[in-house]
């Protein structure tokens, strides 16, 4: 097809009602698009740009920082939240969210850890932990969308209770000790094999697992029809009715996928503390919640990528580090968190504002 | 009324009626559209287009009467099934995925993927056919676009409209419904659109365009129907010399009298 230099054709005049010819034609300034694109294309780099900045402060600030075994600490203390950021960052996409990836975190864990001290099987312990998460979510997906519940926010704050109320139920209020040896690796464990860290080693296995969830995620988003599905129904769910793309089923599954990876991110909980813990998820939905914005992706729907989530959860999980190697009161963390996501969400503003400047010039070098 | 009817009409309407409650919509209306032919639907509001069309593509189901489409009854089928036959309907909102690329917009809901034997939803996108495919029909229809890769919401009204309305065809052998497609567009823009449509019907596609202006309807439309309070009330080629008289119908008052 023929692309014009600047793309300010839409269709090439043809017979009939003729537009003025080239000599004529007011075309927008070019300096303006270009500088358009120019902040469209930094905008788009928002997150990893708060990320190089935050890393470049710390490590002028820390002597500590920038040590292997830090970095190594920051990925083992990401890792969770990058799961359920994930998770997450899929629900978002298709307008929803789930408040319940916290408790679900908590109930998988203590489901798996009690597996495992009634009946001392890794594999069993393993898998009760990752259907409870998965079921959750499942039963998220149907009271939203078989339940018609007005928004995912109802159905997934009633599991959030509820799940959570059941985990405290079923572990008497108390931390189960003890996870399976495998459970405990990929929670715990470091690879030796990667020089840098001594003996022990400083790369977690758990970076290793969030890298795998990652390229998987990637993979199934941009490759299969199921991710494609999922951008239309976030974009517009009543276009994606009319073109016969099964929404509801859509909808169910991203719950489905988001509670199986909560379950994934309780064994990483399970193995870090070897044992599962009825409050070791509280709260850890915000910081799910928080990676996602902070990744940019659109609580209106059919936007936010992978690589941008995982920046968003590791923004948080850096700056926690960073305030704790300067010694700062632990509050500060949440104030801190706070501001990271309104410049974030600012900035994602700014992002729309340029967005709809730039679809005015294309009208305007159209006509 | 003089319909045309023989092997070239790809659509015949016989005898509409729709009523809502107490309000007649639609009050005996028959109507043809031939191959490569555009029927301009005119009217006022109120007047029964929007009903008709709605009729045409399966949304709303008529009382009595019948619609067919190269012979094959669709009167009773819903939305997917008229689809399915060849019928696309742009409408005013258009219905485009604005956080997509043009392709993924061309192919929502009907992916180009594969292997054949996995479940729908797991099947591989080929995005390089998706891309070909869509760039193709862009080039038959002449429609340029600044950027392939770009979401949509970053095009112009005028370039969203080309993509609906490209989507459309492409998909479409039959017939394509075009409800108020320059309503939000400037003048260059509105050009543009028009020039598609021309081209549709070159392509021997048989097109219904609903239009307030009446410029744009004597630019591209072969007949212009006029409905008033749901009956087909005249029907004539929209010419300069027919102006008077298409306004006539649209108002109410007989030809003499108007203007």
């Amino acid at each position: 097809m023929q692309v014009s230099g600047h793309g300010n054709e839409v269709l090439a005049p043809a017979n009939g009602v003729r537009p003025p010819g080239p000599g004529t034609r007011v075309r927008a300034p070019l300096s303006a698009r270009r500088g358009l694109t120019l902040a469209l294309a930094t905008l788009r780099v928002g997150p990893a740009a708060i990320l190089v900045l935050l890393v470049i402060v710390l490590s002028v600030l820390s002597d500590v920082f920038l040590s292997l075994e830090n970095i190594g600490n920051v990925l083992k203390q990401s890792a969770v939240i990058c799961i359920l950021a994930l998770g997450q960052l899929l629900v978002v996409v298709t307008r929803g969210i789930d408040l319940s990836v916290g408790s679900n975190l908590s109930l998988s864990a203590v489901i798996g850890a009690l597996v495992w001290r009634d009946h001392g099987s890794a594999t069993l312990a393993v898998l009760a932990a990752l259907v409870t998460g998965t079921v959750i979510g499942l039963v998220n997906g149907l009271l939203y969308v078989k339940g018609r519940l007005p928004h995912p926010f109802i159905a997934t704050l009633a599991m959030l209770s509820a799940a959570s109320g059941l985990a405290l139920y079923l572990s008497h209020s108390e931390t189960i000790q003890g996870a399976p040896p495998i459970v405990d690796t990929i929670g715990a464990g470091r690879i030796a094999a990667i020089p840098g860290g001594g003996e022990v080693g400083w790369f977690p296995v758990a970076a290793i697992v969030v890298i795998v969830v990652a390229l998987l995620l990637t993979l199934v988003t941009r490759g299969l029809i199921w991710g494609r599905w999922i951008y239309a129904v976030g974009g517009n769910p009543e276009a994606a009715v009319r073109n016969g793309i099964p929404v509801p089923s859509v909808l169910i599954s991203v719950y489905v996928v988001c509670g199986f990876l909560a379950a994934i991110a309780a064994l990483l909980t399970m193995g870090k503390g070897d044992a599962g813990s009825p409050t070791s998820g509280a709260l850890a939905e915000l910081d799910a919640i928080a990676a996602v914005i902070i990744g940019g992706a659109s609580f209106l729907g059919g936007r936010g990528r992978v690589l941008n989530a995982l920046t968003g959860a590791l923004v948080i999980a850096v700056m926690r580090n960073g305030l704790n190697l300067l010694g700062i009161d632990p509050n500060w963390q949440y104030m801190a968190t706070g501001a990271v996501i309104v410049v974030a969400v600012e900035l994602d503003v700014l992002r729309g504002h340029f967005e709809r400047r730039f679809r005015s010039l294309q009208a305007v070098s159209d006509s | 009324m003089n319909a045309v009817t023989g092997p070239a009409s790809v659509l015949q309407v016989r005898a509409a009626c729709k009523r809502f409650g107490a309000v007649t919509a639609l009050d005996g209306v028959t109507l043809d559209v031939a191959r490569g032919e555009v029927l301009a639907l005119l009217g006022d509001n109120g007047a029964g287009k929007s009903t008709l069309i709605k009729a045409i593509s399966g949304v709303h189901r008529l009382d009595s009467g019948s619609i067919t489409l190269d012979g094959i009854d669709i009167t009773a089928a819903n939305a997917m099934a008229v689809r399915a036959h060849g019928v696309e309907t742009v409408y005013q909102d258009l219905a485009l995925f604005d956080n997509l690329d043009p392709a993924a917009n061309f192919f929502a809901g009907r992916e180009l993927a594969g292997p054949s034997w996995l479940p729908r939803p797991l099947r591989v996108l080929r995005h390089r056919g998706m891309t070909d495919r869509t760039r193709e029909l862009l080039d038959r229809l002449q429609v340029t676009l600044p950027d392939l890769e770009a979401t949509v919401a970053l095009m112009s009204g005028g370039q969203r409209q080309a993509v609906a309305v490209a989507r459309a065809v492409a998909f479409s052998s039959r017939l394509v419904i075009l409800d108020e497609p320059t309503a939000a567009l400037g003048l260059r823009e509105s050009a543009r659109v028009l020039d598609l449509v021309r081209r549709l019907k070159d392509d021997g596609v048989a097109v219904i365009l609903i239009s307030h202006s009446m410029d744009h309807v004597m630019a591209v439309a072969d007949r212009a129907l006029v409905l008033r309070r749901g009956r087909a009330v005249g029907e004539t080629a929209p010419t300069p010399e027919n102006h008077a008289q298409l306004v006539a119908w649209i108002v109410g008052a007989t030809g003499s009298q108007a203007i």
